[in-house]
């Protein structure tokens, strides 16, 4: 019964959406007001019955109803109450609920949040949500269902969760990711808003901004989330694969900040209109692409699981009608958007206009190494993969250019600047940035190396031109902590963004050259050493967890003969799955980790193979990514976005 | 031309530069760094290069799992039910890792024709064959029928 009312909301929840998508469009293009006045309403309405179809699922789950396939394919009568819920977005349907669901929650938050907004914009923005949310709900109704039943003979018991998903993992970083990739649809709303409107002008960009930063923040804790994931959960100590999957979620992240920056600029100057509506309709087509190659199983990817070629048509369709559509507007419309000022070669615009294009540059590479094989596919050229060596060769010598001028456009003026203003400001930071990245491989490392050289340089650059530029805020002022509070908390997210991006710079530049790792074999009392660390294998014993029996093995770490920490690294049997699971066991830290796996049992001698690895400093990468999340969540709460509605262009 | 319409001129230039620059380079790269796919039969027929990484995919024969006794290192034979390629690889095999099992190997071939693994791949689901290899093995039926 549960599930029936699920999918009846899901089906009411469409007829909402499809309204939205017509009436307060309809109404705004009409000028007729009770029309556009509709838009509220049924944002609410949509919301409460994807809610109530969430729900309804949810209950499945939490219930053990393995009458619904997709309960039954994903879930366990054994399996934890939390991962139980979890699984809701464990498959291809549950996830796709999910997404409809947070897309949902969205457009309410848009028609609640939305006091300052003309009711012709606001009803444009959720009208386009509409058109968006319409798709999708018909996608999730049409292919993907997941209320359908085993009926009249149903399973006894759930074929289970995948293991690799029954994690604390798998409870955040999907919806995190989720309501990174959809929030980018408000941006894509306010821009298709823009565009039907004529109306482009410092308020439109001012009430997008949260909606854009917000969205952003999310999509790199959601990235930073998986990339950390992946290092515990699959047992091998990597971070970044390059793959298709984690690459799709990237690039909307790479053309995302650009769109933030360029953002940025058009509410204080007036310029790049026409450049940020067309970066926020790509980044969208870029979320919206993603999800197809996830979903799609197009590409072989590790996150590719059995998929369905009609499920990848359906989202393909909708990929080129959103892409299509919007660009379509765009060349009809973009040409009358008019820029309100000007700015000189040498100026802060110019630099951020630079930055863009590097990170703009950088997606379409990151793009063009994921769709390759896929073209030479279609070309018949034969079965390729591009390996990480080429991201690897592209994204050092584009991100060191990225983070140089960075630091200058933090240092250069509006409108114009000059070089020798410039050169007063950056000597210090570039003589600093110098000596650090050409001291410290001597003194963490055992000699010169470039490439710690050039992460540590850049770093250090970005910190330390940060840091004077902070610094030079104060110059005129004579008391402190009222300069302090005076600085907006967008300046302060700013700051912290820009630091994050430092620390995972210097994350990566340690972690991919220090990292020691060795695979061994190792019998009951065999000792070996790494980065000065001895680890002691003590044997392996059966344990028996809540669905699962392990092996698991005690490695006794000792450091210049002083006792650091004992792990216990387990090799998991999933008795529902019949499937085997490394669980490795990481003793974490600032500067270092230590990380072991076991392998598979060796001979007779309860002897392993194990998997020794040493990485300094690779905690860094997260803390950098969170960082840079938390600036963008920090810009949302200035005062500037809470007053109320002024249309007139303030210039900064 | 008016100065405004000038300096919009350069700055388009100098976008079109810079992205033929970069779409050169990568295109570049890309051809650098590219791993072809190679399945068994290809490999027996003496398609594939020697001293060029590439990928092989199969399944694993049963029974053809040899590990060494006292390192890491194991030998197992792919095979696309009309060839098979030996493979070596030292090191921990990949949990999804099963006789039987369709998965990928990363590496080159060396002179004696034994395919030298650096790294195994075995997917999430173990009902998924990566396509490559599902495509590879529909060509070899219809070939057969």
């Amino acid at each position: 019964m549960i599930p029936e009312l699920g999918e009846f909301a899901l089906i009411l929840a469409l007829g909402f959406s499809f309204i939205l998508a017509t009436i307060p469009l309809y109404g705004a293009a009409t000028l007729n007001a009770l029309w556009m006045d509709y838009a509220k309403p049924l944002a609410k309405a949509q919301f409460t019955f994807l809610l109530i179809s969430f729900m309804c699922l949810a209950y499945a789950f939490a219930n053990d109803d393995f009458s619904v396939q997709y309960v039954a394919n994903h879930s366990n009568s054994q399996l934890p109450m939390q991962f139980k819920l979890s699984a809701i977005w464990g498959g291809h349907e549950g996830s796709l609920l999910l997404w409809a669901f947070i897309l949902s929650g969205w457009t309410l938050a848009v028609s609640l949040f939305s006091r300052g907004l003309p009711l012709d914009m606001l009803a444009r923005v959720l009208g386009v949500m509409g058109i968006i949310a319409t798709g999708f709900i018909s996608f999730l109704l049409w292919t993907s269902s997941p209320f359908l039943r085993y009926l009249p003979r149903f399973p006894a018991d759930g074929a289970d969760l995948n293991p690799l998903l029954q994690d604390f993992g798998l409870i955040v970083h999907p919806p995190m990711l989720y309501m990174g990739y959809v929030g980018f649809s408000v941006a894509f709303a306010f821009a298709i808003a823009a565009l039907l409107s004529g109306r482009l002008d410092a308020a439109w960009a001012r009430w997008s901004r949260p909606w854009t930063n917000i969205a952003w923040a999310f999509l790199g804790a959601g990235i930073t989330l998986g990339s950390w994931w992946a290092y515990y959960e699959l047992g091998w100590g990597g971070w970044w694969f390059w793959d298709p999957v984690e690459n799709a979620s990237l690039m909307p992240w790479l053309v995302g900040t650009a769109l933030i920056h360029s953002l940025a600029v058009t509410e204080k100057r007036g310029v790049f209109k026409s450049w940020t509506l067309l970066l926020a309709i790509f980044a969208f087509s870029l979320s919206l692409l993603g999800t197809f190659l996830v979903r799609s199983g197009v590409l072989t990817s590790v996150h590719a699981f059995a998929s369905d070629p009609e499920r990848g048509f359906f989202i393909l369709v909708l990929l080129l009608l959103t892409i299509g559509g919007s660009l379509t507007l765009y060349a009809f419309k973009a040409p009358n958007v008019k820029s309100e000022s000007s700015f000189g070669w040498l100026s802060r615009e110019m630099l951020l206009l630079i930055n863009n294009v590097f990170l703009v540059v950088m997606a379409i590479t990151v793009l063009l190494g994921t769709l390759y094989p896929l073209l030479i596919d279609a070309l018949g050229s034969g079965k390729i993969s591009v390996g990480p060596p080429y991201f690897n060769a592209l994204f050092v010598p584009i991100m060191s250019l990225l983070a140089l001028s960075m630091g200058i456009s933090g240092a250069a003026r509006w409108r114009q600047t000059s070089i020798s203003g410039l050169k007063k400001q950056l000597l210090v930071p570039a003589i600093i940035s110098l000596v650090v990245g050409l001291v410290f491989p001597f003194i963490y490392g055992d000699g010169f190396n470039f490439r710690v050289f050039l992460g540590i340089t850049i770093s250090t650059w970005i910190i330390a031109t940060t840091a004077k530029e902070f610094k030079d805020k104060f110059r005129n002022t004579n008391s402190i902590t009222a300069k302090l509070s005076q600085l907006t908390l967008s300046y302060y997210g700013m700051m912290l963004a820009h630091l994050g991006v430092a620390v995972v710079a210097i994350g990566i530049t340690l972690v991919s050259t220090y990292s020691e790792e060795r695979d061994m074999r190792m019998a009951p009392g065999d000792k070996i050493e790494l980065a000065d660390y001895q680890f002691e294998f003590k044997g392996a014993k059966k344990v028996k967890g809540a669905n699962f029996t392990a092996d698991e093995g005690t490695i006794v770490i000792t450091l210049e003969g002083e006792p650091v920490v004992t792990l216990y690294p387990q090799k998991r049997h999933y008795t529902v799955k019949r499937s085997m699971m490394t669980e490795a066991s990481i003793d974490p830290g600032l500067f270092r980790d230590l990380y072991l796996a076991m392998g598979e049992p060796l001979g007779n001698d309860g002897a392993w193979a194990i998997r020794v690895h040493y990485k300094p400093y690779v905690r860094w990468l997260w803390l950098g990514g969170l960082l840079m999340a938390l600036g963008g969540l920090l810009t949302v709460f200035d005062k500037r976005y809470r007053s109320k509605s002024s249309s007139e262009v303030a210039h900064a | 031309m008016t100065p405004k319409r000038q300096k919009r001129l350069y700055i388009i230039l100098a976008i079109v530069f810079g992205t033929s620059l970069a779409v050169g380079l990568t295109m570049y790269a890309l051809n650098q760094n590219i791993n072809l796919f190679y399945s068994a039969s290809q490999i027996a027929n003496g398609e594939a290069p020697t001293d060029a990484r590439m990928r092989v995919g199969g399944m694993v024969v049963d029974g053809s799992l040899k590990r060494s006794t006292d390192s890491l290192r194991v030998s197992f034979e792919l095979t696309d039910y009309e060839n098979t390629v030996k493979v070596v690889f030292t090191g921990i095999l990949p949990d999804l890792f099963r006789e039987g099992q369709g998965i990928i190997a990363q590496g080159k071939m060396d002179a004696q024709g034994v395919f030298q693994a650096d790294e195994v791949l075995a997917k999430h689901d173990e009902n998924y064959m990566p396509p490559e290899i599902a495509e590879s093995m529909k060509a070899k039926k219809e070939v057969a029928q």
